[in-house]
């Protein structure tokens, strides 16, 4: 059936204004990184674009940041995954105590936690290894409230009891059930999720800006101080990285052919 | 050589609080047979289906497979294939490899080739083989169900579970495959513990029927015997319609409807009782000058219910082939008697 001209009209209308609030940021970032240096001159340079490579600092602090990244991502699924899936399975008991644990570093200032993990960040940078990777430690307390929100809703939206008995009766054991049976359930919970985790290790600089860390996102504001157009250069390349990345990821849907429900 | 106490539940108990789900049931299954369990919500007929699977932890008794105890067994090492009354399905896996998945864990664990071979061969034995790179979600209900029966057959089970597996669809889906469910069963001869609460389902399908309550069984029977000779009053009324009628009792028979007929063991045996009469064993002929007045006629196919007012006032319900029952429309004139066929009956009051 055709849409109304009206309902088509509205639903662009939406889609415009909200391409709009994404895209001019992104234009206006564009735009200040190939501004030319002098206040009287004309045109465009890419200046800014051709420094980054220059920049001693950048290169390392983004491994560094991926590898922490990575190890978050690593915790995220070899430890909070299979926890809260256990929580719902078999301890439901604890699900209302464990969502307030982990809502927590929601409620404190990062201020105050930088303050509380000091001196344990201390001791570890002189006894153990000194390493803004260490930081993945903290990183993986700081995301619990919006992992652990993302997947309890996944966990919610599926009869995961069901599931696993079944799995038990066939002969599975409690970790090929979560690890062969909900983890690849409630894969898109856990892909948010830790989209949301990454976005925020590579976004958080009070914590590794305070414990002198040099991260992805510190070495950006220091080369901000520097030079804004490098800056702000830097960052819209790592925004259209990550933007790639999010296209390249596979999005390929399973195989099968159409939907028939006619038959019993 | 079969036996006749393949599955044996022994006296098992089951408290959650002070609710007593089981409270001393004791069942055994022949080899090859299907026994289905009857009774309201909260009888505990998924309780022992679930105490059996190995899903629910007795607080009493024991359970014997194949002469075998499995009462502390872990439920993945049983070998019980389970179909669920939900959608069970592993919904990021097709039917091909739902049906596989047990095959491929150490317990049942086959080469890919015979896998492969028993999964063709189970989809086909449910007739679902073009569907077998189907996901879930591109399943209907009865689809998804049968592929569930066929993953809980993969495995060769010692035992087939079935917990209402046919309450979520739909009434022509569920006769359908309700009898595609007993046809795989015989020709399997698998040994089938079915749950249901819907007597229909119960005795269109079982081998016996065992009527729970409050945790015990009430009675254990075919289904004509459960249906025709119920042993208690609560199996009576449970299983099928019947017409409380009032009576007086004496000698193994009661005086209703200006007649006398047989009391079935169990029934009380002397004063005041009420007889419960199946509408089949009601006799109704048109008469100008009878003792009712047809109330209303429902035509179901092959027979027709009536509606009786009695001269007393009371509504009782007959049922009779088509045929006897032609010109018995609303407001005509009957005469009700009893076949003699023996009736229950529970103490008045």
């Amino acid at each position: 059936m055709k849409q109304s001209f009206g309902l088509r009209l509205w639903r662009w209308s939406i889609i415009s204004v909200v391409a709009l609030y994404l895209l001019v940021p992104l234009y206006a970032m564009y735009d200040f990184s190939t501004k030319p240096y002098g206040f009287g001159d004309q045109g465009r340079t890419f200046r800014a674009w051709q420094m980054i490579p220059t920049q001693q600092d950048l290169f390392p602090a983004i491994t560094r940041s991926l590898i922490t990244a990575a190890i978050v991502m690593a915790i995220i699924l070899f430890l909070v995954v299979p926890t809260a899936i256990w929580v719902h399975l078999k301890l439901p008991v604890l699900r209302r105590p464990f969502e307030l644990l982990c809502l927590l570093p929601l409620a404190i200032p990062a201020i105050v936690i930088v303050v509380g993990i000091a001196p344990l960040y201390r001791w570890i940078s002189i006894n153990l290894y000194e390493s803004p990777i260490t930081l993945a430690g903290v990183y993986s307390m700081l995301i619990l409230p919006y992992t652990y929100r993302s997947l309890s809703a996944a966990l919610d939206a599926v009869d995961i009891h069901t599931l696993a008995e079944a799995a038990t009766t066939l002969g599975s054991g409690i970790a090929r059930i979560i690890f062969k049976i909900v983890m690849p359930t409630i894969k898109t919970g856990i892909i948010n999720g830790s989209f949301i985790a990454i976005a925020l290790v590579l976004g958080e600089y009070t914590i590794s800006n305070i414990l002198n860390f040099k991260t992805f996102q510190v070495v950006i504001a220091q080369i901000g101080r520097s030079d804004g157009n490098v800056a702000v250069a830097v960052s819209l390349a790592s925004l259209l990285f990550v933007i790639l990345l999010l296209l390249i990821i596979p999005t390929k849907k399973r195989q099968g052919s159409v939907l028939d429900v006619d038959t019993i | 050589m079969s036996s006749s106490k393949y599955v044996q539940l022994v006296d098992i108990a089951k408290y959650f609080g002070k609710v007593k789900a089981l409270d001393g049931l004791s069942l055994d299954i022949a080899e090859g047979e299907l026994v289905a369990l009857l009774g309201p919500s909260g009888c505990g007929k998924t309780t022992a289906l679930r105490a059996l699977a190995g899903l629910q932890v007795l607080d009493r008794g024991s359970m014997i497979v194949d002469g075998k105890d499995v009462t502390f067994q872990k439920a993945s090492s049983r070998g019980m294939g389970m179909v669920f009354q939900a959608y069970s399905l592993f919904p990021h896996m097709n039917a091909r490899e739902n049906v596989e998945y047990g095959l491929t864990l150490h317990v049942h664990r086959t080469s890919k080739d015979k896998r492969k071979a028993r999964s063709a061969e189970l989809l086909d034995l449910v007739g679902l083989s073009s569907h077998a790179n189907h996901y879930p979600y591109q399943l209907s209900g009865g689809q998804q169900q049968r592929i569930a029966l066929a993953r809980a057959l993969a495995i060769s089970p010692k035992v087939l579970l079935l917990d209402e597996p046919l309450s979520a669809l739909d009434a022509k889906v569920r006769t359908q495959l309700r009898e595609e469910i007993r046809r795989i069963q015989v020709e399997l001869g698998t040994t089938t513990l079915f749950v249901t609460h819907d007597q229909e389902e119960a005795l269109g399908i079982a081998d016996r029927i065992g009527v729970l309550r409050n945790g015990k069984l009430e009675q254990i029977a075919a289904p004509a015997e459960l249906y025709d000779r119920p042993q208690t009053a609560f199996v009576a009324e449970f299983v099928g319609l019947t017409n409380p009628i009032a009576g007086k009792v004496s000698g193994g028979s009661i005086e209703i409807l200006g007649g006398v007929v047989k009391t079935l063991p169990g029934s009380i045996t002397s004063g005041a009782g009420i007889a419960l009469v199946r509408p089949e064993s009601i006799d109704v002929v048109a008469s100008k000058s009878g003792n009712a007045t047809v109330f209303s006629a429902s035509f179901l196919g092959a027979t027709c219910r009536l509606t009786i007012t009695m001269r007393d006032g009371a509504r009782i319900t007959a049922q009779l082939p088509s045929p006897d029952a032609t010109g018995l429309g609303a407001g005509a004139g009957v005469n009700v008697s009893l076949l003699d066929i023996p009736v229950f009956v529970k103490a008045a009051g």
